[in-house]
């Protein structure tokens, strides 16, 4: 179901919250054993704030999201449920207090049921790097969902929630959202407040929606969107009603392609539903124009110089003094505080984590600061004048097309032993983080072997209601997200 | 075109460096697997040296520059007991974190 669905089957008095609620349990019960979606599922909890709510249908009657169940990501702080950013660090930590994104869904009356799996502090494009093992895809077993919000995606791909949280800071909504055959949406730097969310890139992460439609990611948004004091980078712009942008009409709306960036490297499958794609937003009244993003090219260099660095830093904090692990001193040996840091920090990280950490360090320290972490900062500059020039020049285009990610989703296993290669497949993401630009992933169709792909749309700051409007015209065209996955059918 | 080298490949004596600087204690296989892994990732990296940035300033954040700034006011926050209770070995009576000894 839908969250339009689940609200419209409870508004009518066709089904309880309690009802939707066991449901949703029920399939988790059933299927999560296989997708390993969860690493936490909060049944009484879920089932308890249900019943609260069926007990009180004047107060819920207009709440957006009353009885939806909701996934959420496990790096998102939720007061008195653990929240472990799948690392054995904060294998048994459990928050003293709720993120702002949390304290919103629930007083629009949504039901957590759980946290999802994701690779360590959101550290992955395939969920792999999950301490507790991968997600995995609900459209092929025996591939990735993809990551860092894999266990989202997957949750909402297979039914199990009709809307997830994830995090973005590199891709991690929208490659999973592609991955899966979902919509993902990683709103404009500032859009959202980042308040109890785990910290991994400061000047990219973002917190978004993944859901089945794109209408319901504009009934999210409405939710999530909106500054927070507790947020000093949430921005006070004016948060529309995105519903109402849902037109169906996208005549006259100008879509930039950046054909020299599509030119090579993306697989031929996804290079033609992309064409298909775009013919269909044609066929409906969209002018296509090529764009020119001259340093796009750079982006994955920049962004993982970037994020790294931001890393390092952010995650100085799991020292083992005030969050869960900590490692024990050799019997009989008494011992320094330094090295209590260093043996809790090898022993609570993953490879992925560590590699990060060190990268991110070595290029904030004396000597190299200049040759990378700073040009890095200044061709990031490069990049957001492109998105800028794209968006405001005399032949300003709406909104930027390219596909999410230059695959479908690959094998378990496949790209573990080379962290470049992996870093290659946010050629397409990890810009839109960099300009701080919204972008979304909408399903537009299959591979040959039938594994969802992803087209993704990139729009003004703070025009989420242009981007949500695209998509959901060609989602209506299209429907691909009416198709379920396999495992559902079994 | 650079004012000074970079490491065309990395040591186990620069993995070791880094991971003091990181506070990360690593087994020597994992020296191995980064210097190469990290060796990699960088020469990679090095791309962006060409591109001519001559005048351009850096991006530390997409935000413009606004004031964050609020009353100073005492506002409810969270309680001791709260905050001690994901520290490990905390003396919650005493209202302490504990860490190894630093001090002989």
């Amino acid at each position: 179901m839908t969250i339009r669905e689940v609200r419209e089957s409870i508004r009518t008095g066709a089904r309880s919250a309690v009802e939707v609620c066991r449901d949703a349990l029920a399939r988790i019960e059933a299927l999560d054993p296989q997708l390993h979606a969860f690493n936490t599922v909060v049944a009484d909890r879920a089932l308890a704030r249900a019943g609260a709510i069926d007990r009180e249908p004047e107060r819920w009657r207009d709440a957006p999201l009353a009885g939806v169940p909701v996934a959420l990501k496990d790096n998102l702080s939720t007061r008195g449920i653990r929240t472990t950013a799948s690392s054995r660090i904060l294998e048994t930590y459990v928050p003293p207090y709720d993120a702002t994104v949390v304290t919103r869904l629930e007083a629009a009356g949504a039901v957590i049921v759980g946290k999802t799996n994701c690779d360590e502090f959101a550290m992955g494009s395939s969920n792999e790097n999950s301490a507790f093992g991968p997600a995995k895809n609900p459209w092929a077993l025996d591939r990735t969902p993809g990551g860092s919000s894999g266990g989202s995606a997957a949750a909402v791909a297979a039914r199990l929630a009709p809307l997830a949280l994830g995090s973005d800071t590199g891709g991690s909504i929208r490659q999973p959202a592609a991955l899966c055959g979902v919509v993902g949406l990683k709103p404009t730097y500032g859009r959202v407040s980042r308040y109890g969310l785990l910290a991994f890139g400061s000047s990219l992460d973002q917190i978004g929606p993944l859901t089945g439609t794109v209408h319901d990611a504009a009934v999210a948004l409405n939710v999530l969107a909106g500054a927070d004091p507790q947020d000093a980078t949430s921005v006070p712009e004016p948060v529309p009603d995105y519903t109402t942008a849902l037109t169906g009409d996208v005549r006259g709306t100008r879509v930039g392609v950046p054909r020299a960036l599509l030119a090579q490297g993306v697989d031929a499958g996804v290079s033609r539903a992309l064409d298909v794609a775009l013919d269909t937003l044609r066929s409906l009244g969209a002018i296509l124009v090529d764009v020119a993003l001259p340093h796009a090219s750079h982006a994955i260099p920049v962004y993982y110089l970037v994020a790294t660095a931001e890393a390092s830093s952010n995650l100085a904090r799991y020292d083992g003094v005030r969050y869960g692990f900590r490692a024990r001193p050799d019997p009989g040996r008494s011992e320094e505080l330094r090295t209590m840091y260093a043996r809790t920090r090898a022993q609570g990280f993953g490879a992925e984590v560590k590699r990060r950490i060190m990268l991110g360090t070595y290029v904030l320290s004396a000597g190299y600061y200049d040759a990378y972490y700073l040009k890095a900062q200044q061709v990031r500059t490069l990049i957001l004048r492109d998105y800028e020039q794209a968006f405001t020049q005399r032949e300003a285009v709406d909104v930027i097309a390219m596909p999410t990610s230059p695959t479908p989703a690959f094998r378990i296993g496949e790209r573990v032993e080379d962290p470049l290669q992996m870093y290659l497949a946010d050629v397409f993401t990890v810009s839109a983080n960099l300009a701080g630009l919204p972008a979304i992933s909408v399903p537009c169709g299959f591979t040959a072997d039938r594994l969802p792909i992803g087209l993704q749309l990139t729009g003004r700051r703070f025009d989420e209601a242009t981007l949500l409007r695209v998509a959901d015209a060609y989602e209506r065209e299209t429907a691909w997200s009416k198709q379920p996955p396999p495992i559902l059918s079994r | 075109m650079l004012a000074f080298g970079m490491p065309a490949a990395f040591t186990r004596e620069d993995v070791a460096k880094i991971a003091a600087l990181a506070n990360l204690e690593l087994e020597p296989a994992e020296m191995d697997l980064f210097a190469r892994q990290l060796g990699d990732i960088l020469s990679y990296a090095e791309e962006v040296q060409q591109v001519d940035t001559a005048g351009v300033p850096p991006t530390a954040s997409v935000l413009p520059r606004h004031s964050a700034d609020r009353p100073d006011e005492v506002r409810p926050s969270l309680d001791r007991d709260e905050a001690l209770a994901n520290g490990p070995d905390a003396a919650l009576d005493a209202g302490f974190f504990k860490v190894p000894r630093v001090i002989g």
